[in-house]
């Protein structure tokens, strides 16, 4: 019995002439993905991807679990294949599923035939099957509209599938399709929720942390790379950049008004984020940003902040509640690192009285009482990177 | 000298006291602490963590260290039931389980709650079925041990708990896997454990150093109090030095499962076969690991045994160690005939154990068998 998990694509389908080219992106990726658990075969045949273990060893929870976790996958099956008769389709599903029928009470047979030489119609395949079924489990029912378990019958160009309901994947389109933003990523909980929904789309990220020890602990930085290697088992690799911070910041106390500190240092943020951009050939920025969260995510302060941006930055979260964003961060794995309690670069030097609603004459006029520029460029000259690739067991001790 | 105790307690690997020294004198901070001599010595809790997630095989759950098992198995039952205890009051476990579990069970019935406690059949066996049948809606825990720590009797765990899941998926499920890990094959998922109890000083590592793991999204209550360590499960300081040695026996032990399984398995049989010869009777079943051979000298006394070993320097235990020469209950629910209980002793092998320490064993207790004053009935 030879097992395999079919994988269904989601918008790629939709995609016109350059649809190979979507496919052989996501192609890539799963077997990125799943290089570190064995040798695969990985094909792309009628709109499905076929994914086989070559050694009798894999885990394919693991490989599902995996699998997932790839853009571009709305739908996952792990099925077993057979020849394409009734009675090796039969025996199949006696054979693996049995457990699930003994312990169901309803059930329906769905049958699709993309193989149109198959002698029976679909129809057929199903009354067929599900009198089979209910020939040795007399106990089980026929419920069309709402079985307990619905057993799913493939046939195809090369063999027949049998698998139970699919699970639901990530959706979204491959990553590596839809050009390279960067993220900026402090530590909470929104940030890696943003970038994730940015990849979602096809984007590759990278990510942008700001250091400013000794205001800030090794292990705020140590979070943040725990943070951007946990979300490359959505995004794939992930570059992340660091930033020295602490000369802004400190220049900004010594010489801005303390109300407008924050957004002072978040336009500086971003005009170094867009330097990097530029030098490292990234068309978009992206923050974790949700209208009225806190003093600098007012309307008027992103009005102040995105006036410094040449480059387009993306918002996911602008329009999700906090509860919405954790929800979202459980799903992808970082809230339990994001809540960890360390200082991060934007709650030192915190303002008592933050300004809500700055207007962006008096910010720049605020900002132009110092000249920034050495320092900016001092801090983009001492950026380093590091890269993260999907489940490396990295040991964070710098 | 030849130690055949070692589901007692085993010599420490020389790696795993070298890790512990490492941690006493060079990365000695305190994981708690914000600096890089905490981050450092959280690594290296980390990295056992690490060890013994994989040696179980099941990288997304968590492992919460512990001074040993009979913390592990306290935790684990008092914590499941102020979890999932308040509104179902029916316990189950076995009557072969370490006093570690029978004890907290014992409690658990004077506060209230129904213990079924499940026993080895006429045959002294423990089949599934009478595990699955014991749990009803109304059960909010299960505890069985893999193998027995004085018979070496396998119990059908992964069966029962998978059937117990599927039946009732609110009912926990707690392995105190002590004498399994490390020499059996024992995988989290296989279990169907949503909490699994080891023990570093059975493994050779030191002593005062266990662990439980804990499957993703499993609730437990702590039983201690205080800075909140290991996700507020267990406060108190991690002992660095000792989990860190946990690791690294782990490490060093988990590839050579199998070899050192087949070993046990070759010297067992040989045991067996000699032991016969000179009239000693197996008390351990066939399929028992082939770590703990329990056997019976017909009409002398354990403790008398024992001692007429070890003037040979010849050592074994009488029943449990932890039991102390106490008539064992265990043995008797397993159907140890009465005229035997007396005579049982222990025999637990090690990588290190030959078939030279066997028949330096058989010798000896051929003498004793003629020579030892027999038990008056």
């Amino acid at each position: 019995m030879k097992q395999i998990i079919l994988c269904k694509y989601g918008e790629i389908v939709l995609k016109g002439l350059n649809r190979s080219g979507f496919e052989a992106e996501l192609l890539k990726n799963v077997r990125r993905r799943l290089k570190s658990l064995g040798e695969f075969k990985v094909s792309s045949i009628q709109s499905t991807m076929y994914v086989e273990p070559l050694s009798d060893d894999i885990d394919l929870d693991v490989v599902t679990e995996r699998l997932k976790k790839v853009f571009g996958i709305t739908k996952i099956c792990p099925a077993f294949a057979c020849e394409k008769n009734l009675d090796a389709i039969y025996s199949t599903i006696k054979e693996n599923l049995s457990d699930d029928l003994n312990s169901a009470k309803t059930f329906r047979v769905t049958a699709k035939r993309s193989d149109k030489r198959f002698p029976m119609t679909s129809m057929e395949v199903m009354a067929e099957l599900g009198g089979m079924i209910l020939n040795d489990f007399p106990h089980l029912n026929v419920d069309v509209k709402n079985p307990e378990l619905t057993v799913i019958c493939e046939i195809r160009d090369k063999a027949a599938y049998v698998h139970g309901p699919a699970i639901e994947g990530a959706g979204g389109m491959p990553v590596g399709t839809s050009g390279r933003a960067l993220l900026m990523l402090s530590g909470g909980i929104d940030s890696p929720v943003a970038g994730t929904m940015i990849a979602k789309r096809g984007v590759i990220i990278s990510a942008i942390h700001f250091q400013s020890p000794p205001y800030t602990s090794e292990r705020a930085f140590i979070k943040v790379c725990r943070l951007a290697a946990k979300m490359t088992e959505y995004c794939g690799q992930v570059t992340l950049f660091s930033v020295p911070f602490t000369k802004i910041q400190e220049a900004i106390r010594d010489n801005c008004p303390e109300e407008l500190f924050t957004i002072i240092m978040r336009r500086l943020m971003v005009e170094i984020s867009q330097r990097i951009a530029e030098k490292y050939d990234f068309s978009a920025l992206i923050t974790g940003e949700s209208i009225g969260q806190v003093a600098s995510q007012t309307m008027s302060a992103i009005v102040a902040t995105d006036a410094v941006s040449r480059i387009p930055v993306f918002r996911p979260c602008i329009g999700l509640d906090k509860q919405e964003i954790i929800d979202i961060s459980y799903k992808i794995g970082t809230f339990d690192i994001s809540i960890e309690p360390y200082e991060d670069c934007c709650t030192v030097f915190t303002p008592k009285h933050p300004k809500t609603k700055p207007t962006l004459a008096e910010v720049e006029a605020a900002q132009n009482a110092f000249d920034f520029e050495p320092l900016i460029q001092e801090a983009v000259d001492g950026t380093e990177f590091k890269t993260f690739k999907p489940y490396v067991d990295y040991d964070f001790l710098i | 000298m030849i130690y055949l105790d070692n589901a007692a307690t085993t010599k420490v690997l020389s790696e795993a006291c070298e890790a512990a020294v490492y941690a006493m004198q060079s990365v000695w901070g305190n994981p708690s602490s914000l600096h890089r001599m905490g981050i450092e010595a959280e690594r290296l809790v980390t990295y056992a963590k690490k060890q013994l997630l994989s040696a179980l095989g099941d990288t997304s759950g968590d492992i919460i260290f512990t001074s040993g098992a009979t913390e592990g198995n306290n935790t684990a039952v008092f914590g499941f039931c102020k979890v999932y205890g308040k509104r179902k009051k029916r316990v189950v476990t076995t009557s072969v389980e370490h006093p570690s579990v029978a004890q907290p069970f014992q409690r658990l019935k004077d506060l209230g709650y129904e213990v079924v406690t499940v026993s080895p059949d006429k045959n002294g066996e423990i089949t599934a079925d009478s595990l699955i049948s014991a749990v009803d809606d109304n059960t909010c825990l299960i505890s069985a041990m893999l193998c027995n720590n004085e018979t070496g009797y396998i119990l059908p765990i992964s069966e029962a708990f998978a059937e117990i899941k599927r039946q009732h998926p609110d009912c926990m499920t707690h392995c105190d896997c002590v004498q399994g890990f490390e020499k059996l094959t024992v995988s989290a998922k296989k279990l169907s454990a949503d909490v699994i109890t080891l023990s570093g000083h059975k493994i050779y590592a030191p002593k005062g150093i266990g662990a439980m793991y804990v499957k993703k999204g499993v609730r437990l209550s702590p039983v201690f109090f205080g800075g909140g360590q290991q996700k507020n499960l267990r406060s108190g300081t991690e002992a660095v030095p000792l989990i860190y040695s946990f690791g690294k026996a782990v490490e060093i032990l988990t590839p050579t499962l199998k070899q050192r399984f087949d070993n046990a398995a070759k010297i067992c049989e040989y045991a067996k076969a000699k032991l016969n010869e000179i009239g000693a009777v197996v008390i351990s079943k066939d399929s028992a690991s082939p770590y703990i051979l329990s056997i019976a000298v017909p009409n002398i006394k354990s403790e008398t045994i024992l001692h007429f070993l070890e003037e040979d320097e010849i050592y074994v235990s009488s029943g449990s160690a932890c039991s102390k020469g106490k008539k064992s209950a265990v043995l008797k629910e397993f159907k140890v005939s009465d005229q035997l209980l007396d005579s049982v002793i222990r025999l637990s092998f090690s990588f290190e154990t030959q078939t030279s320490d066997i028949d330096a064993l058989v010798d000896k207790l051929g003498i004793g068998i003629k020579t030892l004053a027999k038990i008056k009935r």
